[in-house]
């Protein structure tokens, strides 16, 4: 199998009471329809879900491991933007 | 005993038996992991299939027979399966090209038996029409890539075909079985089945590239008998493995 003719897809699943596709893996096919495919019989044997997205690998841009500091550092001294205070009434969900 | 609605089950229970022991073959062994997975769902779905037909030949016999029976304590001759269903795996473009066959003629003639006068055989239809719809699906889809695909895998599909092309005639037979269940409304008649199947064959076939063998080449009577207990070579090896166990060791379970 030529590995370029397979080109590698991530594959997003949202499950049966799930509200938000979740990543479960990757694998292997030459086109979307495949990959649809292939997802269902790869990743939804025993009923995880009702909805399936497949992205190829290579559309999908990752934030880099070295800019850590500069994205997520500056969140964490500054405690007034985190919604912690507040108690959330019963009827809100999912917050 | 109503005879034919017990000779029906089990020539759908041992089909889809069969069929599915011949799949079960692939694991481990399929051209990629994702091929492997969907090879052994098929099977599982098969097997699940051939599970409620043959509980409901033994129901129908009456005679004390459940699945295990009559799947494990069997020989070939007393087997009923459709002759396409046994055929090797070869390589896998003859495994897709047996497959692509056999389930559009499965989606066809579930459809007609979801609406059986019989309760048991619309319920057993219309659960595994769902499977099916996929297996045809997917199928489909694979004959177009391989026939559609390089020079070679083109050449190859084109030639697994036409080997396994004889063999498709004998789903389409109305024998006294078929015919019997048919006047009742319990089945469908198999010969009628045979324009839409074909119209659908011939369309897969065009989108990928490949030739539609002469529809007389699957009429020759060489290449049926399964469903009377006529059998090639192939049967006898499955069954001596897949029973290999329960006949050594009768009465075996976990």
């Amino acid at each position: 199998m030529k590995q370029d003719a397979w080109p590698l897809w991530e594959v997003f699943i949202r499950s049966q009471h799930g509200l938000a596709h979740k990543h479960v893996g990757s694998l292997r096919a030459s086109d979307a329809e495949m990959a649809i495919n292939n997802a269902r019989d790869v990743y939804t044997r025993r009923n995880e879900g009702l909805s399936i997205w497949v992205v190829r690998a290579a559309d999908i841009v990752a934030s880099s491991p070295s800019d850590k500091e500069p994205l997520f550092e500056p969140a964490n001294n500054k405690v007034y933007r985190h919604p912690t205070f507040f108690p959330m009434p019963e009827e809100v969900k999912h917050m | 005993m109503d005879r034919s609605l017990f000779q029906y089950a089990l020539r759908m229970g041992d089909t889809t038996l069969i069929l599915s022991q011949r799949l079960a073959q692939w694991c481990g062994h399929g051209p990629a992991l994702e091929e492997d997975l969907a090879l052994t769902n098929l099977s599982l779905d098969l097997l699940g299939q051939a599970r409620l037909w043959l509980t409901l030949a033994g129901e129908v016999e009456g005679a004390g027979r459940d699945e295990d029976r009559l799947a494990y304590l069997r020989d070939a001759p007393d087997y009923r399966n459709y002759l396409l269903a046994e055929r090797p795996n070869g390589h896998y473009g003859d495994t897709i090209a047996r497959q692509f066959l056999f389930d559009v003629w499965h989606y066809f003639l579930l459809q007609g038996l979801s609406g059986s006068a019989d309760e048991r055989v619309a319920a057993i239809a219309a659960k595994s029409l769902k499977e099916v719809t996929y297996h045809a699906r997917r199928s489909a889809d694979l004959v177009v890539r391989l026939g559609d695909g390089t020079e070679l895998s083109h050449g190859r599909m084109q030639a697994a075909l036409d080997e396994i092309w004889f063999y498709v005639g004998e789903l389409f037979v109305d024998d006294d079985v078929v015919a019997d269940l048919a006047g009742r409304g319990i089945a469908v008649s198999h010969e009628a089945l045979w324009p839409a199947w074909h119209e659908h064959v011939a369309a897969v076939l065009q989108e990928a590239t490949l030739r539609l063998p002469d529809a007389a080449d699957a009429r020759h009577p060489a290449y049926q008998g399964g469903p009377s207990g006529r059998h090639t070579e192939a049967l006898g090896y499955i069954l001596a493995e897949m029973q290999h166990l329960q006949r050594t060791y009768p009465g075996a379970s976990w």
